[in-house]
């Protein structure tokens, strides 16, 4: 049987075009276990969502080389499966090959790579030593393996990244058998634990690379509970490091009649829900009065590159929605061609994936312009953070029933503050006024005859 | 210096430390008169007289347990046994007597006794004329044990076992006698009992071995490394017991492959104690599993020649072995 099987390495895949590595969260299949085609192998963790691998082929896993929290490179091996070769005159042509690679030896990569992940102590000891990736290097021993010459040449090369450790060390450190009978070894366990290069961390949260999952709550004392900082937790760190520090933020609010909007939403939210079966929100008549001000303010919809600013054409709306632990930028796309009842499908549908941690990569890509719905958490002002590198974010506050003076009269009316945060490099606040008095006016437009299909 | 055969090495050493030293005699069996069945004595007879150059009966028991009563009363007795075959009936003699006298008399006694025994088959001496008995007293702390490889070795090893003042077996390889040649110098010299020696440098593989088949293992190096550039580091551990843990460690520690190499066969033999020494010490150091090639495991030396050449160790087999472990 066995000479019938053919292993197949499994890539991790280019999940999206930015995309350039991923983190095994999880392994959904074990060696053994039998896997069709298209069935789930693992889940991946990315800065921006988490997916699933399917097979590419139909077998049995054979070894899992990728271990769960490694952060994998596109394209790198992360586990081999076995696959019934095809015809038997097939499988015999394999059999005289595989023995004479085994018999001429040295057989170069390519060939049977069976032993490419067995690492012996003295390469593990190498590789601890001089903080090698062992990823990185080619085997070239029997079926693959990397042997302790293949590390010494890489290290030669220049593939080390640590000091090597002294050699002399550790013939010098005393033996923890020393004393008990019978037993004098010269080197001691101790010496070889390897010596992991530690990152430096300038603050609470390490910034430049991943840390590892398991979100662990380890006690510490009683006074204090350590949380890891989850792949998800770091890209809203990183993009929210990068967003202050390179953007000059200002800031902007007006203040929005919305008492016929809400009349307007009275009127057709049941039959709309009973037709559409989700909710007609606030947001979606929102989202039309923004777009509708983007197309008359393109220059809201751009992207400062230095010495130029980018105008996007496509009005994309990245939605901020917040979830227990977290808060993601699903886009609506070509939100400008949408009308209200499609802006309140899109939404529906992007929270519940959101919520639900089903959010692909191509939900999460090419957003142009943000939008953050604050007033659902019962905020009346909100000081937002521009979503990197767009140029602006807008946020709607809760409705609140106020007296206002119309006319010199007072009545009570609802009302709702929007707030902006612009990049001062790309926008004034010339511009921006007027913008938020056209988003302003379009969403003090709606009336009782406003259609939303 | 001169050219000389393994035999006339050994011969050499005991001519000189008789010559040295009038308390050195050896007995054995066919020793005098005749100057041994291999020659190892031709000669001494005639230079040292009978008294020193003893003719004994066909009794082992008889030779070790002589040797080790002249050594309480200050002799220091060389024992022939005429093969190692043979030894097994002096084997309580030498394991419980000569190994334990220092160390039942809290150090007031020794035992200066040398007992030379040949080992080793690929003479057509079938069941009884062909063994390699290391095993069988290898475990036995109180003895010495050497085999040498060379004419150099086995006159420095021998010199050094004569003046040692504890029981030392020596291991001659009787197929060495007339086959191995080298230079020896005529001066007195000793090598250090307890100490191996690095035969050759090499960064692929280490063997390790004694004896006759390191002549194997030096051949196939040098073919291995012109066929295939495949480098050999070849140590020859020359005193088997007390092993040379050190220069043991540092040889597995230049390739961090290993192959053991010794004609006794495999179950029990030198080299699983190797092998032991090197699981314990550098574990982190090895790259591969480590190997040995061993005579296979059977009651003896076959008497059909065919049979023979498949039991005992060649270039060849040694060869391959070192190129599996090269390649792995």
């Amino acid at each position: 049987m066995s000479e019938n099987q053919k292993l197949t390495d499994v890539v991790m895949p280019q999940l999206a075009e930015s995309l350039v590595s991923a983190t095994i969260a999880k392994w959904l299949k074990r060696p053994g276990d039998k896997v069709e085609q298209y069935e789930p192998i693992c889940e991946v963790m990315t800065d921006k969502v988490n997916a699933e691998i399917p097979s590419t082929v139909d077998g049995v896993m054979a070894e899992l080389i990728a271990e769960e929290g490694q952060n994998v490179s596109v394209g790198e091996i992360i586990c081999r499966m076995a696959v019934a070769g095809g015809a038997p005159a097939s499988a015999a042509q394999q059999a005289p090959t595989a023995s004479t690679a085994a018999s001429a030896g040295a057989s170069a990569a390519g060939g049977d790579q069976s032993m490419r992940s067995r690492y012996s102590p003295a390469v593990q000891t190498l590789a601890a030593q001089h903080g090698i990736d062992l990823n990185q290097i080619q085997g070239t021993g029997m079926g693959g393996r990397i042997t302790r010459k293949d590390v010494l040449a890489f290290v030669e090369k220049g593939g080390a990244v640590a000091q090597p450790q002294a050699a002399s060390a550790r013939a010098e450190t005393p033996s923890p058998f020393k004393g008990l009978p019978h037993a004098d070894p010269a080197v001691t366990p101790e010496q070889y634990i390897p010596v992991q290069p530690v990152p430096e961390r300038n603050s609470g949260l390490h910034m430049s690379a991943p840390p590892k999952i398991p979100p662990i709550e380890a006690e510490r004392g009683e006074r204090e509970t350590l949380i890891d900082v989850t792949p998800l937790r770091n890209a809203i760190a990183t993009n929210m490091r990068q967003s202050v520090s390179e953007i000059p933020h200002a800031w902007t609010m007006v203040e929005v009649d919305v008492t016929n909007l809400v009349l307007l939403r009275n009127k057709l939210k049941d039959e709309f829900k009973r037709r559409e079966g989700y909710n007609l929100t606030y947001l979606a008549f929102f989202l039309k009065a923004v777009v509708n001000a983007i197309k008359d303010y393109p220059i809201m919809n751009s992207v400062w590159a230095v010495n130029k600013i980018i105008i996007k054409r496509d009005i994309n709306i990245s939605l901020a929605v917040g979830t227990e632990d977290s808060v993601m930028t699903p886009v609506i796309q070509r939100a400008d061609q949408k009308n209200i009842a499609g802006l309140a499908r899109e939404i529906e549908e992007l929270a519940t994936k959101t919520r639900q941690g089903k959010l692909k990569l191509e939900d999460m890509q090419g957003g142009t312009f943000t939008v953050n719905n604050t007033g659902s958490f019962g905020s009346i002002l909100s000081y937002p953070v521009i979503n990197y590198p767009q140029a602006a974010i807008l946020t709607f506050e809760s409705i609140v029933k106020r007296p206002v003076v119309i006319n010199d009269m007072i009545a009570v009316r609802s009302m709702a503050n929007i707030c902006l945060s612009l990049d001062h490099r790309i926008l004034d606040g010339v511009i921006c006024g007027r913008f938020l008095q056209r988003v302003k006016e379009n969403i003090e437009a709606y009336t009782l005859d406003t259609k939303v299909y | 210096m001169a050219v000389m055969e393994y035999i006339d090495a050994i011969r050499l050493a005991m001519k000189e430390e008789m010559e040295k030293d009038e308390s050195v005699f050896v007995l054995g069996e066919d020793v005098g008169v005749k100057g041994g069945v291999f020659t190892t004595t031709k000669g001494l007879m005639e230079q040292f007289g009978e008294e020193r150059v003893l003719d004994t009966p066909l009794a082992e028991s008889a030779i070790a347990g002589v040797a080790i009563g002249a050594a309480m009363v200050g002799m220091k007795p060389i024992a022939e046994m005429q093969y190692s075959d043979f030894m097994l009936p002096a084997t309580n003699q030498i394991i419980s007597e000569a190994a334990k006298i220092r160390y039942r008399s809290n150090n007031d006694w020794s035992c200066p006794i040398v007992v030379r025994a040949p080992i080793g088959g690929g003479i057509f001496g079938g069941l009884y004329h062909s063994q390699c008995p290391e095993s069988i007293f290898f475990g036995t702390p109180g003895l010495k044990i050497v085999a040498p490889f060379t004419a150099y070795d086995a006159k420095g090893l021998l010199k050094a076992a004569i003046q040692d003042p504890d029981p030392v077996l020596f291991f001659e390889n009787k197929k060495c006698y007339k086959m191995i040649k080298g230079d020896v110098p005529l001066e007195d010299y000793t090598v250090p009992i307890g100490k191996a020696n690095l035969l050759r440098e090499g960064a692929d593989i280490t063997v390790i071995g004694y004896s006759m088949p390191l002549h194997f293992c030096m051949q196939a190096a040098e073919e291995l490394e012109k066929e295939e550039g495949i480098t050999a580091h070849i140590l020859d551990l020359r005193t088997l017991q007390p092993l040379d843990r050190d220069s043991i460690i540092e040889a597995v520690r230049k390739t961090g492959k290993v192959l053991i190499v010794h004609e006794d066969n495999k179950t029990g033999g030198v080299g699983a104690e190797v092998a032991a020494i090197i699981s314990e010490e550098c574990l982190f150091d090895l790259d591969a599993p480590i190997m040995r090639c061993c005579s296979p495991d059977v009651p003896a030396m076959p008497i059909s020649p065919p049979m023979e050449k498949f039991f005992m160790l060649s270039k060849d087999k040694v060869k391959e072995a070192m190129r599996q472990l090269a390649v792995y």
